[in-house]
């Protein structure tokens, strides 16, 4: 490790620890102003009573601060449950909003910087420990040491980190007003961006990109030489920045739907949801573009693209998931499971999530379509229950938290729908496979090894059989570490894609006597 | 045994007692083969050196820390149980060949009908002074690669000895723990008694560019002790003296045929076996590295030691104790490597040095890393054997191109489809050609480009 890299590691260190430490710092003070701006109007009277012994007080901490304001908040609907007065319960949650507006003191006062020494001090802490990676050695595999690895391999430094992910993504879903004063940084920016404040969603989006950028250079460094991952990252890094961080920021800014054109459903769950459709109708020709091309790439793109390029023109090119898996995941890619047991679980998993998003969709659009009368409150509660469930717990928690733990593709693998529906065209319709080169195999496992997938590639190749599978995301690793040169990702038609070949290319002593 | 249909053979064969001694390529490719078309056959797998069959060419990647042991097994546990293929991990101690009985070291013997031995290779060892000293190994064997580990802990320089496959993967596995490597390489360079001048140099150049300290046309002459059992350096042929505390042996390998020496089996360097992989006794075989054929094909030695050969003598006598007896007919020579982060392939045979009988075209890439090598006849132009180093070639392509006599014009002008290169990689079958036209002042045109959208079509 080069000085510079010590350093850089230092820096990013010490951002993690500030930014985290940001939870314990700063003071809060709810005044009527805040209030009033934190809150819809029609809240505002009965907020402004219950939380009347919050009001002018100034709290040092966020834990007091959530803490007082559940209790009040909580108490009051809990009475209002109690009494059966459903109807005036405030389903909305206000938590994290009057949290951030009433952040007061060091933190509220120096967003910008504060802003600068965690987020943009962290990046650049990452920069300095990526840019000098393999400098010297000539461009070829990099994975010396990766199985002695404490944080690659489950060690201690893993257990940790996966530990903290989990913690954090649990936090950024079920209780974010503790992230409140995190959040609140990232306001210039999206001031700038969008005009508006930051949401939680802001400040997520900002980090997400900045880690897919960064550890994007470091694939460019580890797989320098190689184009087909060089361009593959680029084209990922690409996508995360303009299409699902920026583009739809300025679609705000000139008052248009957040949209991000290439998130698709089912992937994309909520697009048919009531909300979202009348969004779409509600803003114009941009709007309605928005929502025939979001009908359009389910229906036309997903197939036809899947058919010629394999769901890799997706999923290792284009997809959000599968972008920060393929650059901050990469470190982690061999510890997905290869077993037969793991593809099982993983077939019935992952083909449910489909049916479940699917059944999902169907209830929406058939309430809708009936005017709200057919299934009534059932719809929300199936919403409710996909979102907690799948979007939130699998794709969040499981899907990042457990990169450390169970390789960097979980929930790719395991959760995602649209990557099941890829799936089934790239299996049964597709252009696309893996060609094993005659019987040049020997068995060495580095293509199994490294499947972020877990496909046993070795199982097909040391046999002469093409690879054809559901999960392929065509990521290429497998040909990138391959020491022989035996693997290729390749287009072509679709006779002879699947091949059962008994005898192994140059033996010719069983085929010549037959 | 002689040819039978299929039918017969199913009634014959009913739970015959097939064991295979060695669980390597060899050894599990046939018991795969066997048990493919034979549901009622015994069949054993023993082995003492590993529990489950892994993959010999992976233990340079268990070191490296690219792989654990576990990832070099290419079948899960499951696998042996479903297949009915039984696993006996020991050594087996003595055959007796009369009464068709193992002994094993620890088990209780085992009968047999049909008798398989795929031992495998040693390493081999000239008779060094102090070449068995503490530190001083070869790289064959799971536990060669245990010692290795312990061998070299804290080691402050390291001196491989054999400019060799395994020589350079030695080098390799220790330059990925940053220890300090001296190559010693008899030959006037690399893997010079197989490689042409041109592919050899071209792997030195990148030999040194890993900070390895390679001495061509160094011989080892001596192994020094240090007084307690281990060594403290080498002596080479020069008369150069170099402090080392691990030495890797990597000077070939010779069949492991002890167990079967001064028995009723004949052996000469290997087991000695005819077409059908048949030894002198019956119901006895022998593939793999161990098996030395009578009569060897065309153009082959008698001992081939790489991977792909146990597979497909595996392959090839399954199919014989299964469907029909078929001799031992081997297509066009392949092999691959991987030299540090350069892959080799080759198909076909190019020797390192040739006279009027072939001609040759070479092309090297202006980076001095990729290059490619094509031998043929004079008279017919019939391609005979292909290098290539830093590029994938299509080993189909090759084993029908030779098979079929084409000729290079004709393998050169279709080579776009030879290309087994990632996608996006520069094409460099324009520039082969260049080469050739300039060689033989020929004006061969590569085949024109299929169309437009050819070029997403691959």
């Amino acid at each position: 490790m080069t000085y510079i890299q010590k350093t850089g590691l230092v820096l990013l260190l010490a951002a993690l620890a500030f930014f985290t430490s940001l939870v314990f710092l700063g003071q809060f003070r709810l005044t009527e102003a805040v209030l009033k701006e934190a809150v819809k109007p029609e809240h505002y009277p009965v907020l402004q009573e219950e939380l009347a012994p919050m009001l002018d007080k100034t709290y040092s901490s966020t834990f007091a601060f959530v803490g007082d304001f559940n209790g009040y908040f909580g108490a009051y609907n809990d009475q209002l449950k109690m009494e059966g007065q459903y109807e005036q319960v405030i389903w909305d949650d206000y938590a994290f909003s009057v949290t951030k507006a009433a952040s007061i003191g060091f933190v509220a006062d120096n967003k910008l910087l504060l802003l600068l020494l965690t987020v943009f001090v962290g990046a650049l802490g990452g920069l300095l420990f990526v840019l000098p990676l393999y400098r010297h050695e000539p461009e070829g595999v990099k994975h010396n040491g990766i199985m002695f690895s404490s944080l690659k391999s489950r060690g201690w430094i893993g257990v940790v980190l996966g530990t903290y992910l989990i913690l954090f993504y649990i936090i950024l879903y079920w209780f974010p007003a503790y992230l409140s004063n995190m959040v609140l940084l990232a306001d210039p920016i999206s001031l700038a961006l969008s005009g508006n404040l930051a949401s939680t969603w802001f400040m997520y989006g900002l980090i997400y990109t900045l880690a897919i950028l960064v550890m994007g250079i470091r694939m460019f460094r580890k797989h320098r030489g190689n184009k087909y991952q060089t361009l593959r990252t680029a084209s990922v890094m690409f996508f995360q920045l303009s299409f699902a961080f920026l583009i739809p920021e300025i679609l705000v800014l000139l008052n248009k739907p957040w949209q991000d054109l290439k998130n698709i459903w089912p992937l994309d769950y909520t697009f048919f949801f009531e909300y979202r459709v009348e969004n779409f109708l509600s803003s114009g020709a941009v709007g309605m573009f928005m929502l025939m091309w979001g009908i359009i790439l389910v229906v036309l793109g997903v197939p036809l693209m899947t058919y010629f390029y394999g769901k890799r023109w997706y999923c290792s090119w284009v997809c959000g998931c599968g972008g920060l898996a393929e650059t901050a995941g990469d470190p982690f890619r061999h510890l997905s499971d290869k077993s037969l047991k793991a593809w099982n679980v993983e077939r019935i998993m992952v083909h449910s999530v489909l049916v479940f998003a699917v059944v999902m969709t169907g209830m929406t659009l058939a309430n809708y379509f009936s005017g709200f009368e057919m299934l009534g409150g059932a719809t929300g509660v199936v919403q409710q229950w996909y979102g907690f469930l799948i979007s939130a717990a699998f794709a969040g928690v499981i899907g990042v938290g457990f990169y450390p733990l169970m390789g960097n593709r979980v929930w790719c693998r395991y959760g995602c729908p649209l990557a099941a529906y890829i799936g089934i065209v790239q299996r049964f319709k597709s252009r696309f496979r893996i060609t094993t080169n005659g019987g040049q195999c020997i068995s060495c496992g580095n293509c199994s090894t490294y499947c972020e997938m877990g496909i046993d590639v070795r199982w097909y190749a040391q046999r002469g059989q093409n690879i054809v599978r559901a999960s392929c995301v065509g990521c290429g690793i497998c040909a990138t570490v391959c020491p022989r040169g035996v693997l290729k990702l390749e287009n072509g038609p679709e006779q002879g894609r699947i091949t059962d070949i008994p005898i192994l290319t140059g033996n010719d002593s069983a085929t010549i006597w037959q | 045994m002689r040819v039978r249909d299929k039918a017969a053979l199913k009634s014959n064969t009913e739970g015959r007692r097939i064991v295979i001694i060695g669980n390597g390529i060899a050894g599990v490719t046939c018991a795969r083969h066997i048990r493919k078309r034979d549901s009622a056959a015994q069949i054993t797998l023993i082995s003492g050196e590993s529990e489950h069959f892994f993959s010999r060419t992976a233990l340079m990647y268990i070191y490296m820390g690219h792989l654990t042991y576990g990832h070099t097994k290419p079948y899960e546990t499951w696998f042996w149980e479903k297949n009915r293929l039984r696993l006996i991990y020991d050594w087996v101690t003595h055959i007796d060949f009369e009464q068709k009985t193992l002994q094993l070291q620890k088990q209780p013997p085992l009968i047999y009908d049909t008798l398989i031995l795929a031992t495998g290779s040693t390493p081999n060892k000239y008779g060094w002074p102090g070449q068995d000293l503490k530190g001083v190994q070869g790289l064959y064997s799971l536990q060669d690669l245990e010692e290795m580990e312990v061998n070299t802990r804290n080691c402050q320089r390291a001196v491989v000895v054999g400019g060799g496959l395994i020589g350079i993967e030695l080098a390799e596995m220790l330059r990925s723990r940053h220890i300090p490597v001296t190559f010693l390489v008899r030959e006037e360079n690399f893997w010079g008694n197989v490689l042409p001048v041109q592919e050899a140099q071209l792997v030195n150049r990148h030999v040194l560019e890993h900070h390895i300290d390679l001495r061509l046309i160094h011989e080892l002459e001596e192994i020094q002790d240090d007084g307690t059992g281990r060594v403290k350096g080498v002596v080479a042929s020069t008369g150069e003296q170099i402090d080392c505390s691990f030495v890797g042996i990597s000077v070939g390998v010779s069949p492991n045929i002890a167990l079967v020496k001064d028995t009723a089996l004949e052996t000469n360097r290997g087991i000695l076996v005819d077409d059908y992989f048949a030894t002198n006794l019956p119901g006895v075989y022998a593939i793999g590295d161990c098996a030395e054929l009578r009569t060897p094909p065309t153009g082959r030695r008698s001992i081939e030691q790489t991977w792909y050969t146990g597979r497909m003598h595996g392959e090839t006598l399954a199919y014989s104790l299964t469907e029909k007896r078929v001799p031992y007919r081997p297509g066009p020579w392949f092999n691959s490597a991987k030299f540090l982060d350069i892959e080799f392939q080759t198909y076909g045979v190019v020797p390192a040095a040739w006279g009027e009988e072939l001609q040759s075209l070479y092309w090297e890439h202006p980076g001095g890393k990729i290059c490619f090598r094509a031998v043929f006849n004079p008279d017919t132009k019939a391609v005979t054997g292909v290098n290539a180093f830093g590029m994938r070639l299509r080993h189909n392509f090759f084993d029908r191109a030779i098979k079929e006599g084409w000729s290079i014009e004709k393998v050169l002008q279709l080579m776009e489809e030879a290309d087994f290169n990632p996608e996006f990689y520069d094409r460099h079958h324009s520039a082969i050609i260049g080469a050739y036209n300039a060689q033989f002042g020929t004006s061969l045109q590569p085949r024109k480009k299929k169309g437009l959208f050819s070029f997403f079509s691959r």
